[in-house]
C-alpha cells in the first residue's frame, strides 16, 4: 500500500476499528458484511475530505480514542457526537478541517449517538481483503491486522496533493441526522412475520423496548414485553442467510436487531429495518428506548431514495 | 428480507435434494446476472438474494427470480470436491466423546466408526467464515446440543448436534458436542478461494488417532 504514516493511536478507547462500507459477495462462504455501522456518516465524512465515499475510516465507540497526528492533513469527524477535540478546542462535526503534525484528536464521551467516524484525506490505507478494508472481528482479518486498534498502532493514509482545498468544507446542515432517542425505526414485515401471533406482531409495533447493555457490533439486544410466536412452533428454524437490520426473535421473545457481523442465523425474523434507517442502528446506545413502525416496501424504497438524494445534492455542491 | 433482500424458499426440510435445488437456483441466477443483485447467500433450504432497490424495482426483481426458478428441468452442477479431513478423536481433542458414547450407550470406538463411515454433504457455509454445516449423521449418532454452550470452542474442533456435523474454522462460542479436532485450515482469507469447502462438497472424516475408550 502506498500510504504515509498519518495517525498514531495513543489510546484505542472502548472499541475502535478500521471500516469501510462493508464486504459483499462472500456470504456464501459464511463471511458477513462487517463495515461501518453508520454508513451514511462514513460516506459524508469521506466526501468532505475529498475521498471516494467507500474509503476506509476509523470507527470509534462511546469514548476514549486518542490519536496523535503525524503529518499535516485534512480530517472530518461525522456520526455520533462523542465530543471530539483537537488539542483543547472542540472539533466540530460534519465538516473537514486541517490538522497539524503533533496535534492530538481525542473523543471524550457521548453527547449524542454511540459511534463516531474519523475520515482522513486519502483514506486509511490497509490491504483490501475479499474486496473490502473492513475489519472482520469474528475471524480476525481485514482492517488493521484483523483486529480492533491498540495503543501504538500507526495508521497510514494515501498522500494527497493540494490538501487545503479539502479543508473547511461543511455538510448540508439540514441533512445532518439528529440521532435522538427514543428511536423510532421503520421496518418492513418479514420474512417470518407469519410465524408470530397477531398479538405478538401487535406488541412488536406498539411496545417500547430498552436497549440492553450486552449489545455490540453483532447485534442490538432489546428488553421489553415478550413478542409471542404462534403456538406449536419450535424456538429455532433451519439456518438461513441473514442481513443487517433483520430483527430476530429467539425463544425468550426478546428481539435482537442483527448488525453487520453475522452471515447466517437460525432464529425467526419478524421484520427487517429499512435501508434508510440502517445508519441509525450504529448510533443506538444501551439504555435507549426503541420502537418499530411498519411501512410498505414502496415507502421504504422512497425513504432510501430521499437519503440518496441528500448525498447526491452534497456531491454536486462540492 | 426488508427492502433489499428476498428469501427464496425452495423447500421446507433439510434434504440433499432440496439443498441441490437451492444450489441450482444460485447457479442459474449467477448465469442470468440480474441487475442490482449484490449477493447470493444459500442456506439449507433457501436462497437469500440481496439487491439494491434503487438499481432494480423489488417487484420486477421478484418476477424475474420467479421466472428463473420456474425454468423446467434440472441444471448441471459443477463437480463437487471430496475432501478427506483427518481427525484426532477424544481426549483433550474431543472432550465430549465420552459423554456422547455414554448418552448413546455405545463405545467411543463405535462413535468414531459411525462418524467416519459416511461421506457428508456440505449443506451451507455459515455461522463463522468457512464453517461447514454437514449432514446427515447416521441415525445412531444423533445427540442433542450441549445444554450449556461453550463460550470458547478451539479452532479445528469437530462437533456433532442432531443430524449435523461441523468443524469450527476459528475459535468461537459453540453449543455442539465436540468429539475431535483437525489441523486442516478451513478458512484462510489470503487464499484465492478463502473457504476450503463450499456448498455441495463432500467430506469424509478419517481417524488419525483414537484417544481414550
Amino acid at each position: 500500500m502506498a500510504g504515509v504514516n498519518t495517525f498514531e493511536v495513543l489510546s484505542p478507547g472502548i472499541m475502535s476499528s478500521v471500516q469501510d462500507l462493508g464486504r459483499f459477495g462472500c456470504a456464501r462462504y459464511g463471511v458477513a458484511a462487517s463495515g461501518a455501522l453508520d454508513g451514511f456518516a462514513v460516506r459524508v465524512g469521506n466526501l468532505l475530505v475529498g475521498n471516494d465515499e467507500k474509503a476506509a475510516v476509523v470507527e470509534t465507540t462511546l469514548m476514549g480514542l486518542r490519536i496523535k497526528v503525524l503529518r499535516d492533513t485534512v480530517v472530518a469527524v461525522t456520526g455520533g457526537d462523542l465530543q471530539a477535540r483537537k488539542g483543547s478546542e472542540p472539533l466540530p462535526l460534519w465538516r473537514s478541517q486541517l490538522v497539524r503534525e503533533g496535534e492530538t484528536i481525542a473523543f471524550s464521551g457521548p453527547a449524542r449517538g454511540f459511534r463516531s467516524y474519523l475520515a482522513v484525506a486519502g483514506g486509511i490505507q490497509v490491504a483490501a481483503v475479499m474486496g473490502s478494508r473492513s475489519t472482520n472481528l469474528a475471524s480476525g482479518f481485514g482492517g488493521f491486522e484483523g483486529r480492533p486498534l491498540r495503543k501504538g498502532d500507526i495508521l497510514a493514509a494515501a498522500p494527497v496533493k493540494d490538501l487545503t482545498r479539502y479543508a473547511d468544507r461543511v455538510f448540508l446542515p439540514e441533512a445532518v441526522p439528529t440521532y435522538s432517542a427514543p428511536w423510532r425505526l421503520r421496518i418492513v414485515w418479514g420474512p417470518q412475520d407469519d410465524h408470530f401471533s397477531d398479538e405478538g406482531k401487535q406488541t412488536f409495533v406498539t411496545a417500547g423496548f430498552t436497549v440492553s447493555p450486552d449489545s455490540d457490533r453483532t447485534g442490538i439486544r432489546l428488553k421489553g414485553p415478550v413478542v409471542t410466536r404462534k403456538p406449536g412452533l419450535e424456538e429455532s428454524i433451519i439456518s438461513e442467510g441473514i442481513l443487517s437490520g433483520a430483527v430476530q426473535v429467539p425463544g425468550d421473545g426478546q428481539p435482537i436487531i442483527i448488525l453487520g457481523e453475522t452471515a447466517s442465523g437460525g432464529y425467526r425474523k419478524i421484520a427487517t429495518v429499512i435501508s434508510a434507517d440502517l445508519p441509525l442502528l450504529g448510533q443506538i446506545t444501551p439504555g435507549d428506548e426503541v420502537s418499530f413502525e411498519a411501512v410498505s416496501m414502496d415507502a421504504a424504497v422512497q425513504a432510501l431514495r430521499e437519503m440518496e438524494s441528500k448525498i447526491e445534492t452534497f456531491k454536486r455542491s462540492l | 428480507m426488508g427492502d433489499r433482500g428476498f428469501l427464496v424458499e425452495v423447500g421446507q426440510e433439510i434434504s440433499a435434494d432440496v439443498n441441490r435445488r437451492v444450489q441450482e437456483l444460485m447457479l442459474r441466477l449467477q448465469q442470468v446476472n440480474l441487475p442490482g443483485v449484490r449477493e447470493l447467500a444459500p442456506g439449507y433450504r433457501s436462497l437469500l438474494v440481496v439487491f439494491d432497490p434503487l438499481a432494480i424495482a423489488p417487484s420486477e426483481l421478484k418476477t424475474r427470480i420467479s421466472d428463473v426458478a420456474a425454468w423446467p428441468g434440472r441444471c448441471e452442477l459443477p463437480q463437487a470436491k471430496l475432501i478427506t479431513v483427518p481427525v484426532f478423536y477424544g481426549g483433550d481433542y474431543g472432550p465430549d466423546l465420552g459423554w456422547v458414547a455414554g448418552h448413546l450407550g455405545i463405545s467411543s470406538d463405535e462413535v468414531i466408526r459411525l462418524h467416519t463411515q459416511t461421506i457428508y454433504r456440505v449443506y451451507m457455509i455459515g455461522f463463522t467464515p468457512g464453517y461447514p454445516y454437514m449432514g446427515e449423521l447416521p441415525a445412531p449418532l444423533v445427540v442433542p446440543r450441549r445444554s450449556t454452550p461453550r463460550t470458547r470452542v478451539p479452532k479445528g474442533s469437530v462437533g456433532i448436534a442432531q443430524r449435523q456435523t461441523g468443524v469450527y474454522p476459528v475459535e468461537s462460542p459453540g453449543g455442539w458436542q465436540i468429539i475431535g479436532w483437525t489441523p486442516i485450515e478451513l478458512f484462510d482469507p489470503k487464499r484465492q478461494m478463502p473457504s476450503l469447502l463450499e456448498m455441495g462438497d463432500g467430506v469424509k472424516f478419517e481417524a488419525v488417532r483414537q484417544v481414550g475408550i
